[in-house]
């Protein structure tokens, strides 16, 4: 199982890389968006994907899944949603102020204000 | 034991910075509270490095939870030194923008903003959890998202995407890197990760892990291959931005090579301290190449951080007294030193309305204090003995000697000359020559005032070495004897 979803992680990684060197921001933000699907993917593979109940002591099971990744994807998810919702507003607020979502018209040297 | 000591400096901005939110439309009060709580953040600063002087390490266990199963936040003495010393940037860089941002800014939370970055440095700085660090990188790098765009000229908007595109990649990279160092060790407090890995050896997944680490923090940085995102994206914002950024981002990366590289990954230091040695070689050499290169004073300013980044991590590379004792003096004096550059160099931008040095001159004719001022941190900039960059270079050379990397030192050495090479050319093209006609002789004077403290203390630095040579060696010690650290945390074990 963890194999699998190594091979997953890696393929997300994979896309996530080449979206994000991608001339359209708008790509580059779908790319963004993969490598945190990605990311938090391993953090739940990485802890170990062995049977067990849900990390609830209700359920009152012999085991348990590992209760810390889920709380570090749960940290690192609010993290990235925020991050992204800003990167969006700051792409359509560049797209109105600088008429492009070109990366390449954005280069912008130093007589450029 | 638990001491609520420690979480004072980090509770003041944060506290500030949400009190702030509520007076975004009365300036006054901005400028009032946010001066008020950056000099309690300083006053307790102080006196949490008196403590750690006379107790030793302190820390505190978040809701009573003993490490490794709580987070612990752990105040050793080169975490306190340099939160007192984000704490002296803050305050002045605090008082800077009284002057500079403008209206338009501060009616737009850019107080708060600061007090958050603040509270994500300081933060950084104190806790003992690689899982919290990430945390605090992100409350440190919204802060500064906001801070770099804040204003919206065309510029900033641009340099924005870059910036927050680099980091959110390395941020990501940052998360994949602990899920690797949870799946092999399971643990996440970074006393307890020390104690697992002695315990295992470094295994090659350690030392790729480690190797991993570097990449990220290096990112944050700004180490040779990955400081390409960084000229651009601090000319951007004003001149108060750019100083908090100069003086305090790039070194948060820099402490956590630091403590990553002197407390967890320890056992293969031919391979990875040799990396680092190397990588801040190259670093040295291509910040003084760009900083003779521009002529722009602010880009010559910022490829100076990355010369000043490299010669830190060659002392942590080296790994004896000497190398570790000189990064710490050397991390401390760049902090304030580069906040005076930029403070200097941001007036100079106000008065002449360029950054171009062709474009200006003979300013010392009618800003004298600005310009002496200048000169002063352009000399301890480069290390000329009575002014504080002196000790901190010599060190690290001595360290670089002993340890026996000859060809890396002399780089630190001829890297000293073309740095003063480079600041001198701002002061002589600058300051002397023929004064060109600048519109209505602008007044400078609340701007310098902040400068003019940061030289001070860079003065009393070089000159009061000896008072302040017992905290360094007290930093050195816990840095170069991890055990020190690791009992103090996991004492009750």
């Amino acid at each position: 199982m963890e194999v699998m979803m190594s091979i997953v992680c890696g393929i997300l990684f994979m896309a996530a890389t080449y979206l994000m060197l991608s001339k359209s921001l708008l790509r580059i933000i779908i790319g963004t968006g993969l490598l945190s699907h990605g990311a938090h993917l391993l953090i739940l593979t990485m802890g170990g994907l062995k049977g067990g109940a849900a990390p609830l002591l209700g359920e009152k099971a012999k085991s348990y899944v590992d209760p810390l990744p889920q709380a570090l994807i749960l940290t690192a998810i609010v993290i990235s949603f925020g991050v992204t919702a800003f990167m969006l507003v700051l792409a359509y607020r560049s797209y109105q102020e600088l008429g492009t979502d070109d990366m390449d018209h954005m280069r912008g040297t130093d007589s450029h204000e | 034991m638990s001491n609520n000591l420690v979480m004072m400096p980090l509770i003041f901005p944060l506290i500030g910075g949400i009190l702030l939110i509520f007076f975004n439309k009365k300036p006054i009060v901005q400028r009032i509270l946010s001066t008020i709580f950056s000099i309690a953040a300083l006053a307790v600063s102080c006196i949490l490095v008196w403590t750690v002087h006379q107790n030793g390490i302190q820390i505190v266990e978040i809701g009573g939870w003993a490490p490794p199963y709580g987070i612990t936040f752990v105040a050793d003495m080169y975490a306190s030194l340099l939160v007192l010393t984000t704490s002296i940037i803050g305050l002045t860089g605090v008082l800077y923008s009284f002057r500079t941002v403008g209206k338009e800014r501060e009616y737009f939370f850019y107080y708060p903003a600061v007090q958050f970055l603040l509270a994500g440095v300081t933060g950084a700085f104190l806790t003992g959890d690689i899982f919290n660090l990430f945390v605090f990188f992100e409350v440190l790098l919204m802060a500064s998202y906001v801070l770099m765009v804040l204003g919206g000229t065309k510029r900033q908007l641009r340099e924005s995407i870059k910036y927050i595109a680099v980091n959110v990649f390395s941020s990501a990279l940052f998360v994949i890197t602990v899920a690797f160092l949870y799946a092999v060790t399971g643990t996440l407090n970074m006393a307890d990760l020390s104690v697992k890995i002695s315990e295992s050896g470094q295994t090659g997944l350690l030392t790729v892990i480690a190797i991993l680490f570097l990449i990220v923090f290096g990112m944050k940085g700004a180490i040779f291959p990955l400081y390409i995102w960084m000229p651009g994206s601090y000319q951007a914002p004003p001149a108060a931005v750019s100083a908090l950024f100069g003086a305090l981002l790039t070194k948060v990366g820099v402490y956590a090579i630091t403590r990553v590289y002197t407390l967890i990954f320890i056992h293969d230091k031919a391979f990875t301290h040799g990396i680092l040695a190397w990588l801040a070689a190259l670093t040295i050499l291509f910040g003084v190449i760009g900083a003779v290169a521009y002529w722009d004073v602010k880009k010559i300013v910022i490829y100076n951080i990355i010369t000043a980044v490299g010669v830190i991590l060659f002392g942590v590379a080296a790994a004896n007294p000497a190398g570790i004792e000189g990064s710490i003096y050397y991390l401390l004096h760049d902090m304030i030193i580069k906040g005076a550059l930029f403070f200097l160099a941001g007036i100079m931008i106000s008065i002449t309305g360029t950054s171009d040095l062709k474009k200006m001159g003979g300013l010392i004719g009618n800003y004298p204090l600005a310009g002496w001022m200048f000169f002063l941190s352009a000399i301890a900039l480069a290390g000329i003995p009575p002014l504080s960059g002196f000790i901190g270079k010599l060190k690290v050379i001595q360290g670089g000697f002993e340890a026996g990397e000859y060809a890396i030192s002399f780089v630190v050495l001829l890297s000293s000359l073309l740095v003063l090479y480079s600041v001198m050319k701002i002061f002589i093209n600058g300051f002397w020559g023929e004064t060109k006609p600048i519109q209505g002789n602008p007044s400078v004077k609340g701007m310098v005032y902040p400068a003019v403290i940061l030289v001070a203390l860079s003065a009393a630095f070089g000159l009061g070495t000896e008072f302040i040579a017992p905290f360094i060696t007290q930093a050195s010690e816990t840095l170069l004897d991890p055990s020190i650290y690791i009992e103090a945390v996991l004492k009750e074990q």
